[in-house]
């Protein structure tokens, strides 16, 4: 209670700077704003460094070894949500944050709102890194302002199908590539005694993500004031297709992440999960049994004969308000997160699918995977990756949203309501929300 | 955490009660009221062990057949192995979490006792002006949520640049409202003013006739303090999550928790989150069954008086 009161105060406090940077192209309302203010600093630094991805002191490690005079110390937590977010927001308030923190790019308009978030554009070589990075990623850490960039990213959680080929085959199922021809599936599916997937009521970014693939956008900022649109045409869209496949018990409703759904993926009940790319060791450590019989296609199309694809998670390293040293804490930023060395060491020890457009060609991305029946997946996703819509726009208040939603929806699908009855709830309640945090919204 | 850790106290408690109570009132329950009461019992015994249960047996079991196998039955015995391969990630972290852990909550709770039994001897003992207010703000004190003052604690530590240390941790483990409320009522019963004044007689000054006379009449209750204090600061989740960045400082429910949120990007890590919450129970297991005779008469006193 005490927290969310404080980091309230923090948000009335610094919201107007969004809505006057935003506008006001020049950037003179942030410190660190163009101008070219990013000097190095003299002498050795040390710079903190919180992040929750295991291991990612290796990646440092090679950087430390590399650069005596700029050290990083890595801090860690839980994730974001599960406390890291809240710690800045404290460390924000005492003036005591890290120099450099891990910030998921849902959470990257609720830190721009509170202001606590250094502007590194005028730091050497990053503006000149966009060309790097898959371009979706880079429209959310500028907000889409001029001479801005408040993070670099790290990684992306692409979205395609993995579906149990053997399956499909013996069945005689054409894999879908159309909602429409998934539709039809399910219910071939559904007459084998199985289910083609499984709706995960509480993983709303991962609803998210298909509204993103269906061209839907739940939020937009003019500069001025946040719109929420959360029953926008993709969206009903979307809830309503879903809904159908739970009306006609097309698709499972097992509670994500528990071991009742873990089962119900090892013992085959469940035929295809839409998800992103890290869910590929989610399937492989969840139904040991069904190795070698999967494979990976792109997501199924709401037009035959495109190729869209949504993104579900993926993380940024930002450079945190009132850094000392944000020039070297920009490049130890644009290294860790470009460095084929670093992003390797992440990649063994926290399974991250790098943001840039090179990350990609990794080795470890080059190979057939032995539980996929040795296809190589990550084509597949790195062909999704550059399929994402650059525009869609997180809010500045995800988790509430997802939480809210997430009730409406574990409604939904024990038969109390509809998907689209908890968004349009979702909708009144995030605009509350808003007033609430003194974040001007429109009605 | 919580339903685990009360759990053998609660269950140990149908031993004596029924025997208790017939002493006190004389009268003999019929054998159906006995029997429903055994019921009872029972199946709040099967609830609260239930989950320890399940717990050592997906603890035992190998990652495969953790998915693959019942829930509350063994397959193929693996507890070893998991054990040795906890030991083995990110260099034996878990065991500085442990011995972190051991460290807060041992040191914490000797410390805070003896603060306890000194400020409530001291109130019942002594008259002074403000007595009562003191106590009663001090009894406020147990009003007041630990969660609550996480915040402002943090908000202070930064003050003096301390956060992030053991400090952060350990300082605001050292006091106990209730140790004081309950060191005050136990004084004011079981150490008699008589004895007070022999030592003072026999030439004890006040410090030692409180260290040799009245912690030893006090026994019981400062075990109970002990293990209240020590039980609290070991489940004490949210403070460190708040004071601390430093993963060799962590006590060990933060880093399970670390872990657990750790799970999506890595799924193996799970089992090693099961194995690490069973051996993480022990030793307040341990610490219970050992002091449960200390304890139990400790608090039945502490609420008669």
């Amino acid at each position: 209670m005490a927290i969310s009161t404080v980091a309230r105060a923090g948000a009335m406090a610094a919201l107007t700077a969004l809505a006057l940077t935003a506008c006001s192209t020049g950037g003179s309302e942030a410190p660190g704003a163009a101008g070219g203010d990013c000097a190095p600093s003299d002498g050795p630094v040390t710079l903190t460094f919180t992040s929750w991805l295991p291991g990612v002191e290796e990646a440092v490690a090679i950087w430390n070894e590399e650069n005596p005079d700029i050290q990083v110390e890595v801090q860690t937590g839980p994730n974001g949500n599960g406390g890291t977010y809240q710690n800045f927001f404290n460390q924000l308030e005492a003036g005591n944050a890290p120099d450099l923190g891990q910030i998921e790019f849902d959470a990257m308009p609720n830190f721009r709102v509170q202001d606590g978030l250094e502007n590194i554009a005028a730091c050497e070589g990053i503006l000149e890194a966009e060309d790097q990075f898959v371009p979706w990623t880079w429209s959310q850490v500028t907000f889409g302002e001029e001479d801005a960039v408040y993070a670099i990213p790290q990684d992306t959680g692409p979205m395609a199908m993995f579906y149990r080929a053997d399956l499909f085959e013996a069945a005689g199922i054409p894999v879908p590539t159309t909602w429409e021809e998934y539709e039809a599936a399910a219910a071939q599916i559904r007459e084998q005694g199985g289910y083609i997937n499984n709706f995960s009521q509480s993983d709303i970014n991962a609803f998210a993500g298909l509204v993103w693939q269906a061209g839907g956008e739940w939020f937009a900022n003019d500069g001025e004031q946040w719109e929420v649109n959360l029953t926008g045409e993709e969206t009903t869209r979307v809830a309503e297709y879903w809904q159908g496949l739970i009306d006609n018990d097309l698709v499972a409703v097992y509670p994500p992440w528990t071991d009742e759904w873990n089962a119900a993926y090892n013992s085959s009940e469940i035929w295809t999960w839409v998800s992103a790319v890290w869910g590929a060791n989610t399937i492989a450590s969840g139904a040991p049994d069904t190795a070698g019989n999967w494979a990976v296609a792109p997501m199924p199309q709401w037009e035959a004969g495109q190729s869209a694809a949504g993104n579900w998670g993926g993380s940024t390293t930002a450079v945190l308000k009132g850094s000392d040293h944000p020039y070297e804490a920009a490049q130890f930023a644009l290294w860790l997160n470009t460095d084929a060395d670093a992003l390797t060491a992440m990649n063994k020890t926290a399974n991250i699918y790098p943001a840039t457009i090179e990350g990609a060609n990794l080795p470890v991305f080059g190979e057939g995977v032995e539980f996929y029946g040795g296809q190589n997946i990550y084509e597949v996703f790195a062909e999704a990756g550059n399929n994402v819509d650059p525009d869609f726009t997180w809010g500045p208040t995800m988790t509430q949203v997802y939480n809210d939603v997430a009730d409406g929806f574990s409604g939904a699908v024990s038969g109390s309501g509809t998907l689209l009855e908890a968004l349009q709830a979702g909708q009144a309640s995030t605009i509350d929300a808003l007033k609430a945090a003194s974040i001007p919204v429109k009605e | 955490m919580t339903a685990t850790t009360a759990s053998p106290a609660r269950t140990a408690k149908p031993k004596r009660a029924p025997r208790g109570a017939s002493q006190h009132s004389g009268i003999r329950e019929s054998a159906v009221s006995r029997t429903i009461a055994m019921a009872v019992m029972v199946v709040a015994t099967l609830y609260f062990l239930t989950p320890i249960w399940w717990l050592f047996v997906a603890s035992s079991k190998t990652r495969a057949d953790f998915t693959t196998t019942a829930p509350l039955w063994f397959a193929d015995f693996a507890l070893f192995d998991n054990i040795a391969a906890l030991f083995d990630y990110r260099n034996a972290v878990f065991l500085r979490w442990l011995g972190n852990s051991a460290l807060y909550a041992g040191v914490g709770a000797l410390i805070a006792t003896i603060i306890a039994a000194m400020a409530g001897y001291a109130i019942a003992k002594y008259t002074f002006r403000g007595r009562e207010t003191l106590f009663n703000v001090i009894l406020g004190g147990v009003l007041v949520p630990a969660t609550a003052l996480a915040l402002p604690l943090f908000l202070l530590f930064s003050q003096v640049g301390a956060t992030n240390t053991v400090w952060a941790v350990f300082l605001p483990s050292l006091v106990s409202p209730f140790g004081v409320y309950l060191s005050r009522i136990y004084a004011a019963a079981s150490v008699p003013d008589e004895i007070i004044e022999a030592a003072r007689i026999d030439g004890a000054g006040e410090v030692r006739t409180f260290f040799t006379v009245a912690t030893r009449l006090m026994a019981p209750a400062l075990v109970t303090i002990f293990l209240f204090q020590f039980v609290a600061i070991w489940n004490n989740f949210f403070l460190p999550l708040i004071m601390l960045r430093d993963e060799s400082l962590f006590p060990v429910t933060l880093g399970l928790y670390v872990w657990n949120t750790q799970v999506s990007q890595i799924p193996d890590i799970r089992a090693l989150v099961i194995i690490g919450s069973l051996l993480s129970i022990i030793p307040l297991i341990l610490t219970f069954l050992g002091l449960q005779r200390f304890w139990q008469s400790g608090l039945a006193n502490g609420g008669l008086k």
